[in-house]
């Protein structure tokens, strides 16, 4: 049992490195492997190096972290909420995010630089609002999800008001609301790794805790677990993990979602094996569908959020059928 | 053991228990009893201190237990739920496991004395050969095996347990009361639980509390406690009382409700 999910925790991170280097070599202008490591080597061919290095990598790169970051966020709220229909979505980060960046695209496009930050920011208020309402008496997960649903309309309201209003602007914002890795570069690697890198640590460390919730709120409090503490604690790194992912990249959904689903379907309820298995699939499942979405098109990308939602659907409800798990 | 001291609970607005006070000794078998809604749910929830008394305080080894921190107070009582969730997917030696993690460090893992004594709960339970099933794959009294099991690991001091034998088959409910009284005899472990069965209450108990709307209406031994009168008085039910030869305690012999007793009269 055990040895059969390490090798699939394994198996799915070798995949995961295989498929970074094998997506480098598609696209507009295709690459054959030996030929991009020959280059990356000897180095002559300006054109490449370019290509690969400065467009294709960090791209991939950036699903990779994206991807973790989000299958983790959404691992912890379902553990959370106990609700598999969890997602970052439900806390509000989201669309608190997309009112933050739609109104810096559309009210104020010259400062697109503070857009991540605003978009962090926006998230987040979303977040506590959402929770500071389902606060009775200790988190209660019913309330949240009632809570999330509730501020999401409102925020959603909103955005659609400033959609109308600017009508003529909305091009570049429905870039963002559909989450795309187009045009990202090493800058945006570098502003994700960092805040990734220590909430995804930090998921590790809530492993214990996520399993207890699972019991129940009276065993676990039989157990010794401080509920409410544990609560906040691990909703707190998911919605990080969420915010940061989507001030970077806009809104991408669905893999918060699914990935979590099919980690436990192959590997049970255990954090310890679920955890990185979500984070290596969350990776894969990204980096696929943004390599399909900037190939299928042909010379239009089509966003990662878009081939998440069109791919992830039908594939997730296959799944549904066949395992039958719920 | 512990003790209760004026507490008041309840939920919301409604208060459960208005003043209670309850000295529970070291190495009793206590049962608290009463009809549906007086309060004995609600009293063994805040003994475990699931729910927080509005006033009052509830002491173990006379230290309030809100002040032990609740990884502590894990060590000292474990509870048995009546409803109880388990993950999907997860074996019985999984989820007794967690019974140990409250005398665990959070870096720690399972070391030799976590086997020990995880065996030791699932030998005890009668599920050595159960360890690597999967819960979800046994009956309700299989499973509620498991979770005493657990409970059991966390080797506590008290033992709370919620109407342990609701979903059991009859020889299941006995073989599980037969179990608490040896655990109880073995190790000296003090057992609080609430009960539904009158006969087993008396059997198996050393002590009974009798709780109508949230007070204490008797509290004694099944043999000095237990008398046709304070039943009338709790359950409104007319009832015959013997001994049983074999063990000398009371046993009780339910004829009809006095309620229904009283229509009858007042329609003739």
């Amino acid at each position: 049992m055990k040895n059969k999910k390490l090798f699939w925790i394994i198996s799915a991170n070798i995949l995961l490195i295989t498929l970074i280097i094998l997506f480098s070599t598609v696209g507009s202008v295709n690459l054959g492997f030996g030929e991009i490591i020959h280059e990356l080597l000897q180095g002559d061919n300006q054109m490449v190096r370019t290509i690969v290095l400065k467009m294709r990598l960090p791209r991939n790169l950036l699903a990779v972290l994206v991807g973790a970051n989000l299958a983790v966020a959404g691992l912890f709220l379902q553990a959370v909420m106990k609700n598999p229909l969890a997602d970052p979505g439900i806390t509000g980060v989201s669309s608190g995010a997309s009112v933050g960046a739609i109104i810096i695209l559309l009210v104020s496009p010259a400062h697109t630089g503070i857009l991540p930050i605003v978009a962090f920011v926006g998230g987040s208020i979303a977040c506590i609002l959402v929770y500071a309402m389902a606060w009775k008496k200790g988190l209660q997960p019913n309330r949240i999800v009632l809570a999330g649903v509730a501020v999401n309309t409102i925020l959603g309201g909103i955005i659609s008001f400033f959609s109308t209003m600017y009508s003529d602007r909305i091009q570049s914002a429905m870039l963002w609301l559909n989450g795309s890795l187009a045009t990202k570069t090493w800058g945006d690697v570098e502003t994700l790794v960092g805040y990734s890198i220590v909430g995804l640590i930090a998921s590790f460390f809530l492993i214990r805790s996520a399993n207890i919730l699972q019991l129940g709120d009276e065993a676990a409090v039989n157990l010794g677990l401080n509920i409410h503490r544990a609560r906040i604690i691990i909703s707190a790194v998911a919605v990080f993990l969420a915010a940061t992912a989507t001030a970077v990249v806009g809104i991408v959904s669905f893999v918060g979602l699914i990935v979590p689903h099919i980690a436990r379907m192959l590997m049970g309820n255990d954090h310890k094996y679920t955890l990185p298995f979500s984070m290596a699939l969350g990776s894969t499942v990204l980096l696929i569908a943004d390599t399909l979405g900037r190939t299928i098109g042909g010379s239009i990308e089509i966003p990662v959020g878009v081939i998440m939602a069109i791919v992830g659907g039908p594939f997730f409800l296959y799944l549904l059928r066949k395992k039958g798990a719920y | 053991m512990i003790r209760a001291e004026h507490i008041q609970i309840g939920y919301d607005e409604k208060i459960v228990i208005k003043d209670l006070s309850l000295n529970i000794h070291k190495g009793e078998v206590v049962s608290i009893l009463g009809p549906n809604g007086c309060g004995k749910s609600t009293l063994l929830k805040t003994l475990s201190r699931v729910l927080k008394p509005m006033k009052g305080s509830i002491l173990i080894e006379n230290n309030p237990i809100h002040s032990i921190g609740t990884k502590n107070l894990s060590r000292k009582i474990a509870m048995l739920s009546q409803h109880n969730e388990a993950p999907a997917g997860i074996t019985v030696k999984e989820l007794v496991y967690y019974g140990r993690l409250p005398h665990k460090k959070w870096f720690e893992t399972k070391n030799k004395e976590d086997e020990t004594i995880i065996d030791w709960a699932l030998t005890h339970t009668g599920l050595k050969d159960y360890k690597d099933r999967l819960v979800s794959g046994l009956s309700g009294g299989e499973r509620q095996r498991v979770w005493l099991a657990m409970a059991l690991a966390q080797k506590p001091e008290v033992l709370l347990l919620d109407e342990p034998t609701t979903y059991l088959d009859i020889s299941h409910q006995l073989e599980l009361m037969e179990l608490i009284r040896s655990i109880n005899e073995k190790f000296n472990m003090t057992i609080i639980m609430v009960l539904h069965d009158l006969n087993q209450a008396s059997e198996y108990s050393d002590r009974l509390v009798i709780m109508k709307k949230g007070e204490i209406k008797g509290d004694g031994s099944p043999c000095e406690l237990i008398n046709e009168q304070l039943l009338r008085e709790i359950y409104n039910i007319q009832c015959d009382i013997d001994i049983n030869p074999l063990t000398s305690k009371p046993r009780i012999h339910p004829i009809k409700t006095c309620r229904g007793h009283c229509i009858l009269q007042q329609a003739n």
